[in-house]
């Protein structure tokens, strides 16, 4: 397919890009202590972070990165990085 | 019927009648009263455009770069500094084939600051992606304005334009111009309508992120726009002629060159000067002739090693330097002829930087000078203030 000009592409097309593969720690939501201040979700810089339901989040891991700064901002330590074996 | 009026305001004139929808800038000298006339337009309402009041040239080239996207026609202007801080934002803009156009009134560059007339600014920003126009006089920068939206909008080109006029020299002169109707205006430049643009209704996505699997594409890209805007650069310049009845070269332009052995090549408003300096060694009967190069990007290699190949010497005179290389025009015009024959010998010669006053004795003083092609030369430069002066007497003698 030719490029556009200024490689316009579709719209959502940046959704292709899956950055879950740049991950080398992965977060586990724990979902025990949670407060439902929102932190983690305000603070991912891939804004993958999402509420399942009352004071219970999780994320999507095809885009999470592992950067870890939800682990860090949580306040009760309710979600943990851990090493993730590919 | 002509007007007699300052250079910037001719400028902002007929950027008045191209209509473009937003206008962003940051005043700086001597681009100031190109942008302070086109305030002043705005606000009393005698061009539907918003104007965007900003605190950089940074922003003010990022201001123009969304409004173009979203199919807006855009115009900005900067000079020198301004333009330095614009940098990042210029490969942007070309990169996303935003055809934009950016007046840029030529001045020296800091350190030291030096608010005058050279050629420095624009000719250091030559890879950024943009056309390159320079204009020679008011009526040449003004008319270069519409030209300048036709080639940059052109389907097969989509790259921004830079028009250089010099400042000061064309900014804050006056001259007797011919100033377009909006009507002739819009029979001559057709609105802006591109394929792709930033809509709500119909989103597209600009400026993503491309790895190594393309982004040597959209450079291949951009050079075959810019190959393809040396047509359409020449093509505009005649359709011009044709509806105003001015022509000034396309790519190119040539002044007594038929039979000349001597050539003088150079860019913008020395060229009148040039041109005195021409007449009065013709009248001795001496063959010298006048090579303006009109379009700095795309370079008219081609156009170029044509009009010179009967020449025996060429002179190229430009008001920059490229420090530790030595002139940039010169330079690209000895690559241009490169593997060919019958190559003239070319003498690149530095002048006027910073305002110096450039004279036709100066021009007559560089071909009657002992330049050769091996080095390119700095005209009138003040010996006693790049020597160190003689030792006194005294001196000597305190240290025998």
């Amino acid at each position: 397919m030719k490029l556009k000009p200024g490689a316009i592409a579709d719209s959502h097309t940046s959704h292709g890009n899956l950055t879950g593969s740049w991950r080398t720690f992965k977060p586990v939501y724990k979902q025990k202590d949670c407060t439902g201040c929102k932190l983690c979700v305000i603070n991912c810089p891939e804004g993958c972070v999402f509420e399942v339901e009352d004071r219970k989040y999780t994320c999507n891991l095809k885009y999470c990165k592992g950067c870890g700064i939800c682990a860090v901002e949580c306040h009760v330590n309710d979600i943990e990085m851990i090493l993730e074996d590919k | 019927m002509k007007t007699f009026i300052e250079g910037s305001r001719a400028v902002a004139d007929a950027v008045t009648v191209c209509r473009p929808k937003v206008i962003s800038a940051y005043p700086i000298t001597p681009q100031t009263h190109i942008v302070e006339e086109l305030a002043k337009i705005v606000a009393n309402g005698k061009v539907k455009a918003e104007f965007v009041n900003v605190e950089s040239e940074f922003s003010a080239a990022s201001v123009v770069l969304g409004s173009c996207a979203t199919g807006a026609r855009s115009y900005t202007a900067t000079t020198a500094q301004g333009l330095f801080l614009m940098a990042e934002v210029l490969f942007n803009i070309s990169g996303m084939r935003l055809p934009i156009v950016m007046t840029c009134a030529n001045r020296a560059v800091s350190a030291p600051i030096n608010i005058w007339n050279d050629q420095q600014d624009s000719l250091s920003m030559r890879d950024s992606g943009w056309i390159q126009l320079y204009a020679e006089d008011n009526q040449e920068a003004l008319d270069m304005h519409l030209q300048a939206y036709k080639i940059g909008e052109n389907k097969g080109v989509l790259l921004p334009v830079m028009v250089c006029m010099d400042g000061f020299i064309l900014t804050h002169s006056y001259e007797p111009v011919e100033l377009i109707s909006q009507e002739d205006a819009d029979r001559f430049l057709p609105s802006y309508q591109p394929e792709d643009y930033l809509n709500p209704d119909n989103p597209v996505t600009m400026g993503a992120m491309v790895g190594p699997e393309a982004y040597m594409e959209t450079r291949y890209l951009m050079q075959e726009a810019m190959e393809n805007s040396v047509k359409v650069i020449e093509d505009v310049a005649n359709e011009f002629n044709n509806q105003f009845g001015r022509y000034y070269g396309g790519l190119i332009d040539t002044y007594k060159l038929e039979d000349a052995e001597t050539v003088i090549v150079s860019l913008g408003s020395v060229l009148g000067t040039v041109k005195d300096a021409v007449d009065s060694l013709r009248e001795k009967g001496e063959k010298v002739g006048v090579l303006k190069v009109r379009s700095f990007r795309p370079f008219p290699k081609d156009a170029i090693c044509e009009a010179l190949k009967g020449a025996k010497k060429v002179h190229v005179l430009e008001k920059a330097v490229s420090i530790g290389m030595g002139g940039i025009v010169s330079s690209e015009i000895k690559a241009a002829f490169c593997g060919k024959t019958g190559v003239p010998e070319i003498v690149g010669s530095i002048i006027g930087l910073g305002g110096r006053d450039i004279t036709v004795e100066t021009i007559i003083g560089i071909l009657n000078g002992s330049g050769d092609s091996s080095y390119d030369q700095f005209i009138d430069i003040k010996k006693e203030l790049v020597e160190d002066p003689e030792p006194s007497d005294e001196a000597v003698a305190a240290n025998a």
